[in-house]
């Protein structure tokens, strides 16, 4: 009986709402959580847009778009945000995703021209340790070296997948030689980066395949400054977060609206101490203070996204076989 | 020919098992007739396979080898806090898998117990991190619940017989030769096939402990296909190749169990006159102190970890763990109504639908969740039924366990009683409650435990269906985690480590409530 009575309440509810017109965004489910930016982008955007926002959390970005994938055409997504330039051409295959017409001063360096996906943040990869450490400057020595570092599998991790583009990036042909060389500072790869962060914080590696910016979080959220991030000498590869809006859309005006919302001040305020990225469009009051003090690169590393595919593949085998041996 | 003398009746069993074998399988079609061409198993998948077995055959031999001595001790043995280690012993089971692994090295790891020790000794340092690695963690995992199976196989030695021995003049050697290896014969294979099955599916333990690469699992390689490649048509394959293998345990365990029991018993406090010496009663201490210490010293880290961080918990973890609890009680539920119809039918004669019921394991959860959300998905919105397919999905994924613990008891029940009871006409529903049920309270219990702990625990399929108002426990506890909060996070595992083994620790006490078990 009592679950009748939640079902016609719920009923109720939708019937009361059915005026008011809801757009629906798929996202990975961090950005959803209590701690992410989902709330606080929910709130900010309902109070202009005379709508209902809902977002809905599915696993990360890898598999939002098996998600998006596996329901085609009859998605009731209108925005699907939270997919990186290493799945955006695989989600471009798909012919789901209408074009944008959203232009911004994007803050990143190499510029965006990208006919269906707007980009909402972006990240740096970088290895994280102990302020006290004296850590190697690039990957050779690195692997030189006897600090133990602890990473994420390619194959079930985004960071993971971005250490093997950054290494393939960095030394092409010779990718295979420093996974050889990084091979014994490899303490273990685990299935995704919330782990391998935790084994870092417990003292079980000297340095984490993270983020520039999670230094950040201990800083500007904890107020302890004994974490920093190590500036490699050949460039550092980076993340750039998109969304972009479904062809079959019932809401094709509210998604351009939430799209061109995306890049404004009031959303982009929200992402750096919520998803602790930097923002795609710096806000006009800047970042945030504390940010001043993280690392920046010299050179910003990226593949473009049609090449995605091939370069994974490869660097995908070079790293199993160099880590199998 | 006359009627069967049986009080039971199987088609109830035969109907459940069909339910568990139209989830699993017919998730598995789903998923295989919505793929494109894909590019098949190639060398790596060869080579997961390989690995696959290998760690699974090493955990089950060493988890059951090693539950033989622990599961006579506490057997032989009566001593103040016994109940409560046996319950405490079964923890590691239940825990959530990241969890489990964070208190494994606090204490092997790098920085763990074990090597501050080494150093403080002057010693070289031993990694956890290898093949080692993942077979500890299994065995950690593992070795209680096979204690517990091994410790019931013991507990359903009617107290006469030993009481005969005895008289006879039995010592230890003929106490084995004529009582235990017998049940032993009886327990193990079956007990050794399901840590098999569990250890097939096994995914982040084994590649976060296994160093790297080279411990990829079948699991993984489902998750690798899923969605590094979103080949669906390879997923499906591999999932065939687990199902297959468990299967082959499952027929290999069922042919090799025998089926003879001890016959009934009159209920009586059980003594052993035979071990009341004291080389034995050393080696008994021994072997139960060793099993305590290795079970418990990671999940006292993981407690000691965490308990600053439960002040901290946000109003929706709280909310969350609410959400698990009835999640939880509704798959044990749900576990009951299959495992029992299908214990009566395994225990008069069809063995095979036991088998079925290992499908449960057998399954990809990944590939059980997919396939579920392809079938639902154009029926109805799969985010209202997130709450009841966990609960589904969690039974069906318990349900091998619950069979291996009920089915011997009920056989003896079945063996024992049936003819009785048939000749004074009690069957169906009224023999369940009179004549079964009483008799298998020690297991019913111990089932529904591990059912509702392990449904608390399991992030599971729920990560496929949940929106932001719908999260469980441990899918919070990820998301703490995922937000850089680790402190809260360890909280949150000490909270949800409270509710599993609290809701294991009701049903099993429960359960053990007449007698000297």
């Amino acid at each position: 009986m009592k679950y009748l009575s939640i079902a016609a309440g719920l009923f109720a509810a939708t019937s009361a709402v059915a005026d008011t017109p809801v757009l629906t965004i798929y996202t990975y489910d961090s950005f959803v959580s209590d701690w992410g930016p989902g709330p606080a982008v929910e709130k900010a955007f309902e109070e202009t847009c005379g709508c209902d926002l809902k977002f809905v959390g599915a696993g990360d970005g890898a598999a939002l778009l098996a998600r998006v994938k596996l329901e085609g055409a009859r998605t009731e997504a209108d925005i699907v945000l939270g997919l990186d330039t290493n799945l955006t051409a695989a989600a471009r295959e798909t012919g789901l995703f209408a074009d944008h017409s959203v232009t911004a001063e994007y803050a990143f360096p190499m510029g965006w021209n990208d006919a269906q996906f707007v980009p909402f943040d972006w990240g740096v990869f970088a290895f994280v340790k102990n302020a006290d450490l004296d850590a190697p400057t690039n990957f050779r020595d690195l692997g030189a070296s006897d600090l133990k570092i602890v990473i994420q599998d390619p194959r079930s991790s985004t960071p993971g997948l971005g250490l093997l583009m950054w290494v393939k990036t960095a030394y092409g042909d010779e990718a295979p030689a420093i996974w050889e060389g990084l091979a014994d500072n490899i303490v273990t790869v685990t299935k995704g980066w919330s782990e391998s962060y935790g084994m870092f914080i417990e003292g079980e590696a000297d340095m984490v395949l993270s983020y520039t910016t999670s230094p950040a979080y201990h800083l500007i959220a904890e107020e302890d400054a004994s974490k920093d991030a190590v500036k490699f000498d050949e460039g550092h590869y980076m993340q750039i977060e998109v969304a972009g809006k479904l062809a079959n859309t019932d809401q094709p005006e509210l998604a351009d609206q939430f799209l061109a919302f995306m890049v404004s001040d009031a959303f982009q305020s929200i992402i750096p101490t919520t998803n602790w990225m930097y923002p795609a469009v710096t806000p006009a009051e800047g970042l945030p203070k504390g940010f001043e003090t993280l690392v920046v690169p010299d050179k910003g590393l990226l593949v473009a996204s049609d090449k995605v595919q091939d370069i994974r593949e490869e660097a995908l085998a070079e790293w199993l076989s160099a880590l199998t041996q | 020919m006359a009627e069967r003398a049986d009080a039971v009746t199987c088609w109830p069993g035969r109907i459940a098992a069909a339910l568990v074998a139209v989830l699993v399988l017919g998730t598995l079609l789903a998923v295989a007739l919505r793929a494109e061409a894909g590019r098949g198993l190639g060398p790596a998948e060869w080579s997961a396979i390989r690995f696959t077995l290998l760690q699974a055959t090493l955990s089950a031999l060493i988890s059951a080898g090693l539950a033989i001595p622990v599961a006579r001790a506490l057997a032989r043995r009566r001593f103040f806090g016994r109940r409560l280690l046996i319950t405490l012993l079964g923890a590691p089971f239940i825990l959530p898998v990241i969890v489990a692994v964070m208190g494994l090295i606090a204490v092997f790891g790098r920085s763990g117990l074990v090597n501050v020790v080494l150093r403080w000794l002057g010693w070289p340092e031993v990694s956890v991190y290898g093949l080692h690695g993942v077979v500890l963690a299994h065995v950690f995992f593992n070795l209680p619940l096979a204690t517990r199976l091994i410790l019931q196989g013991w507990q359903d030695i009617p107290a006469e017989r030993f009481r005969l021995a005895a008289q006879l003049g039995f010592g230890p050697r003929d106490v084995f030769r004529t009582l235990e290896r017998p049940m032993l014969a009886r327990v193990l294979p079956g007990a050794a096939a399901v840590i098999f099955a569990i250890c097939l599916s096994s995914f982040a333990v084994a590649l976060t402990l296994g160093g790297g690469p080279k411990a990829t699992t079948v699991e993984l390689a489902i998750y690798q296909a899923f969605r590094f490649d979103f080949d669906l048509g390879r997923a499906a394959l591999l999932a065939c190749v687990q199902i297959v293998l468990v299967g082959m345990a499952a027929v290999l365990a069922l042919r090799l169990s025998g089926r003879d029991s001890f016959g009934a018993g009159m209920d009586r406090a059980l003594r052993r006159w035979d071990a009341e010496t004291r080389a034995l009663r050393i080696v008994d201490t021994l072997w139960i102190a060793l099993a305590a210490l290795f079970l418990v010293l990671p999940i006292a880290l993981v407690l000691l970890d965490g308990l600053p961080g439960l002040a901290q918990l946000p109003l929706s973890v709280w909310r969350a763990a609410g959400v698990s609890l009835i999640v939880a009680l509704g798959s044990t539920a749900l576990m009951l109504c299959l495992a029992l119809p299908i214990c009566l039918a395994a225990a008069s004669g069809r063995g095979r639908l036991e088998a079925v019921g290992l499908l449960g394991i057998a399954a990809s959860p990944l590939v059980i969740g997919t396939g579920l959300f392809i079938v639902i998905y154009p029926i109805a919105d799969p985010f209202r039924l997130a709450f009841p397919v966990t609960a589904v999905v969690n039974a069906v994924m318990a349900l091998p366990f619950a069979l291996r613990i009920m089915v011997p008891p009920v056989r003896d029940v079945v063996q024992g009683y049936g003819r009785l009871s048939a000749t004074l006409n009690l069957r169906g529903v009224p023999w369940v409650r009179i004549v079964l049920l009483p008799r298998i309270r020690g297991s019913l219990g111990f089932a529904c435990g591990l059912t509702a702990a392990m449904s608390m625990g399991d992030l599971g399929v729920i990560a496929l269906f949940a929106d932001p108002e719908t999260a469980t426990l441990p899918l919070q506890m990820y998301r703490l985690m995922g937000a850089y909060r680790i402190e809260a996070a360890a909280g949150a595992a000490v909270l949800l480590l409270a509710l599993s083994f609290g809701l294991f620790w009701l049903f099993d006490k429960g359960g053990r409530g007449h007698a000297d078990a």
